[in-house]
């Protein structure tokens, strides 16, 4: 479904990703891993092509996506769930799901705002609320919501355990898990090995924008030195 | 009784132009960030475009469908001016694109006088509405009572589309984050044209429906431009009943101030803009502006330094040309050269606390011209001698810079611009209207040097000393401790406080200094000239030094030099020319998106690709990844957690 070839992107002067090339198939879930300044939300952003890579390609359904301005690259099924959340705050729930609502897409499951009223109960009772009256998980199921309103093919959620209390977490989980029964394939930046597991198949590890390790958690179980080299802290 | 309400009824018949205008500004302003100092001129537009409508469509239906017309058909050319000039430019660093909207105003007025001619029109009154209506014994014009009725129609129809449609969500949503707005899928370039017609077309029926109360002139998009700048802030940018209750506001206090003080109609509104801004920062219905956080786009800026041992030499080169000028060249050249160099001490006082500082000010000419009327009212009151007029004209304007910028401190962004916007204003009407002090429209006149240096050359030495002295002090401050407090506040204000540095208070030193170097290039101007006239405090004035420093580069330190040379030889050849404003505004069009950094960067830039010049950036990108080799670096010492992924 996405194949990242060669990627390089920079931030100015600085570059943050390498070389780097992955691919992720339909119906996946898969968890991109490593520590604070990694290249993970770059990865995302240069996907999303929030990030112009300078060089490389990211294909999508056959579709290249590098050069694309990001509404088009929303418009081909690609939904961004941004780390800062991000919800506009002047914005009441209601309109914050508005600004994500597009059109009905093939072969892909509908959400409309009553479905993620069910998914997202807390938003449901505050709906007329604005997004700056919102808690961190709150803002955070927002996103999510809001992005899913765009009936994406593939999700890309860049850190949701980062900054929200545990019992949160877990319902992030749960959330997630719900999305992927419905046949959706995900992309998520992680720094928590632990949420990652629950949630991914498979783990792609980067570090210094370089991918160091692609597979399934039971391959990287078998290979503690890697998860001590890229991922402890 | 009778009279105090048919004022008020004046006073809300006038809001209705006002509102229109002012809403259409606060919409284009809120959602692309751009300060559209053109909307003035789609105003004017709007009221020729109607005039010439009404002659062909005839009667009631024609009068309106002509008010409506206008109104598309300026919303049409706010579409042309948005696709072919604002949208190359909309990556360029905030602001750039004032200079823009500036070149089409002046590009509009030379089309304006091509099409309609130099004379006022008069405007044909409504059909239907010609006569008056008696309140309270009063005469009301029948108009003035329609429009009354029309405006919260409009209001509450404006009201409607951004709070209760999609197209406004989606217009609320851009005004926060941009960029996100994108990211779900939603075409902002569309958007952002989509609001430039719907803020043209407001404009444009302001201008068409006052016409039976004002007529048209080609002077009216400059006269409205104060105004609804003063109408958006007080009701608070991005708000729409706020700009109608400010609309009112200003309309009402002005009719009564017209009746009562007569001499005060000027300074009034800005006075009601300065109480209001100290009182509710952000504006009557305003929200504290949290926009800006994202959507910054562009390479993060290059820290400036001090000249190499090459540019120096450079330097020097071109100051001894200046010094032999008297030799070679004609007297004529002389004086013009000592205006580009007064002009350029201005902008470079300007230039100081914009792109040193960060703050922009829109009223610098309140500087430029306190220090010309300081001079010029010493000499003229107290017969000064003129060297001890000439010195204490920088002291003057700084203390009023000092004065002003303590009560300007506490905003920000285009707050703060406005802000000193409106204190110049009132320095302006003050002086235009304190005629008997003055001397009013007439200026002061016989303000000249002493004896030695009465003629040509000798000031044009003493130009040259205090000019390139003025501009060569501004740098050697840049430079110093002071300057890297003050660019420290501008990157980060609260990383600065965080090292002990008392930001607000850097920014108001600064704001002083600025302001008392504009003052030396004011006593300078004012010299040369042996007169001086309130235009020299005029927001054309603040705006041209403003023009020159993006043309020229905000981030270079040069720039506002460069950007002053060109503009004033250039406006100096082209004003020969029937329609040099026409010209000059497609130039300065041309550079704005030929040269999105300004003259001296694109130099600059062009200078390091053909090898001239070393980028001093170059080495680092030989490391890979300097932000992961730092962090790693930082973890290993200390362990924190700080938040700062790439």
């Amino acid at each position: 479904m996405i194949d990242v070839k060669n990627v390089d992107s920079y931030y100015g002067k600085a570059q943050i990703l390498n070389d780097l090339s992955f691919s992720i198939g339909e119906g996946e879930v898969v968890s991109i891993l490593g520590r604070n300044g990694a290249g993970k939300t770059t990865t995302l952003k240069s996907i999303m092509q929030l990030v112009r890579p300078r060089t490389g390609s990211v294909m999508f359904n056959g579709t290249e996506l590098v050069g694309l301005p990001p509404y088009k690259v929303a418009k081909v099924g690609l939904g961004y769930v941004p780390e800062e959340r991000r919800i506009f705050t002047d914005l009441t729930i209601l309109e914050n799901m508005e600004v994500g609502r597009q059109p009905p897409r093939d072969g892909v499951p509908q959400w409309s705002v009553d479905l993620l009223f069910e998914l997202f109960p807390n938003l449901s009772e505050r709906r007329g609320n604005r997004g700056k009256a919102l808690s961190g998980g709150e803002q955070q199921m927002l996103t999510i919501a809001r992005t899913m309103m765009g009936n994406p093919r593939c999700l890309l959620l860049d850190e949701p355990s980062e900054g929200i209390a545990p019992v949160i977490v877990e319902q992030m989980v749960e959330t997630i898990l719900r999305i992927k029964k419905q046949r959706l394939t995900v992309v998520l930046s992680e720094q928590n090995l632990h949420f990652a597991r629950l949630v991914a198949d498979r783990a792609i590890i980067i570090e210094g924008g370089e991918k160091r390790f692609d597979g399934t958690f039971a391959e990287l179980d078998a290979q503690p030195e890697i998860q001590e080299k890229y991922l402890s802290v | 009784m009778g009279l105090f309400v048919a004022q008020v009824l004046t006073g809300l018949a006038n809001a209705a132009a006002l509102f229109l205008v002012a809403s259409g500004l606060s919409l284009i302003f809120g959602v692309t960030r751009i300060v559209n100092f053109a909307h003035g001129s789609f105003y004017m537009l709007g009221a020729f475009i109607g005039y010439s409508l009404m002659q062909v469509l005839p009667g009631m239906f024609g009068f309106w469908a002509s008010v409506v017309l206008a109104g598309l058909a300026v919303g049409v050319i706010g579409v042309i001016v948005e696709i072919c000039v604002l949208r190359p430019v909309y990556k360029a660093p905030e602001l750039f694109q004032l200079v823009a909207t500036f070149g089409v105003i002046l590009v509009i007025q030379d089309l304006a006088l091509l099409t309609w001619g130099a004379d006022d029109v008069l405007g044909p009154r409504a059909p239907g509405l010609k006569g008056i209506v008696r309140i309270m014994d009063e005469p009301v014009p029948k108009y003035d009572l329609a429009l009354i009725a029309i405006t919260p129609f409009i209001l509450f129809g404006l009201w409607y589309l951004i709070a209760r449609t999609r197209v406004g969500i989606l217009v609320r949503a851009a005004t926060q984050d941009r960029e996100m707005v994108g990211a779900l899928g939603v075409n902002q370039a569309w958007l952002f044209t989509g609001v430039f017609f719907l803020g043209a077309t407001l404009a444009g029926l302001g201008g068409a429906i006052q016409l039976p109360k004002g007529g048209a002139d080609l002077l009216m998009d400059f006269n409205i431009l104060a105004a609804i700048f003063v109408v958006v802030v007080i009701g608070g940018m991005g708000s729409l009943p706020g700009a109608y209750v400010a609309a009112v506001l200003i309309s009402v206090l002005n009719v009564f101030g017209v009746t009562y003080l007569p001499q005060s109609t000027l300074v009034l509104m800005f006075v009601v803009m300065a109480v209001v801004l100290m009182i509710k920062p952000y504006g009557l219905f305003g929200r504290e502006e949290v926009a800006g956080e994202h959507g910054q786009v562009g390479e993060p800026e290059r820290p400036i330094k001090p000249a190499g041992i090459k540019v120096r030499v450079l330097v020097a080169v071109g100051i001894l040309l200046l010094a032999l000028l008297p030799v070679f060249g004609s007297s004529f050249s002389q004086v013009l050269t000592a205006d580009v160099i007064i002009f350029c001490l201005f902008a470079a006082s300007l230039h100081f606390i914009l792109g040193l500082g960060g703050l922009v000010s829109f009223g610098h000419a309140a500087y430029f011209g306190g220090g010309a009327y300081v001079a010029a009212l010493l000499v003229s009151y107290l017969q000064t001698p003129m060297e001890i007029a000439f010195l204490l004209a920088p002291v003057g304007a700084g203390f009023a810079a000092f004065i002003i910028g303590w009560l300007c401190m506490r905003l920000t962004g285009v707050y703060f611009a406005m802000l000193t916007l409106a204190f110049a204003q009132l320095l302006w009407s003050l002086v235009y209207q304190w005629g008997e002090f003055t001397g009013g429209d007439d200026g002061l006149v016989d303000i000249w040097p002493s004896e030695w240096l009465n003629s040509t050359t000798p000031y044009y030495y003493f130009t040259l000393v205090f000019g390139i002295g003025g501009i060569l002090l501004l740098r050697h401050v840049a430079h110093s401790p002071f300057g890297y407090a003050l660019r420290a506040s501008r990157d980060s204000a609260r990383q600065a406080e965080a090292t002990g540095i008392n930001t607000k208070r850097v920014q108001w030193l600064a704001f002083t200094f600025a302001g008392a170097v504009a003052g030396l290039s004011g006593a300078l101007f004012v010299f040369s000239k042996g007169s001086v006239f309130p235009t020299e405090l005029e927001v054309a004035r603040s705006f041209d030094a403003l023009i020159v420093i993006f043309l020229g580069g905000v981030k270079t330190l040069s720039g506002a030099i460069v950007g002053g040379a060109s503009l004033e030889y250039a406006k100096d050849f082209l004003t020969r020319f029937e329609y040099w404003r026409l010209t000059l505004g497609l130039i300065i069009i041309f550079v704005v998106i030929l040269a999105p950094e300004g003259i001296s960067g694109t130099l600059r830039k062009l200078a390091e690709r053909i090898g001239i010049m070393k980028d001093p950036d170059s080495n680092h990108s030989k490391i890979r990844n300097p932000a992961v080799n730092a962090k790693a670096h930082t973890r290993e010492n200390t362990r924190e957690n700080t938040r700062e992924d790439p």
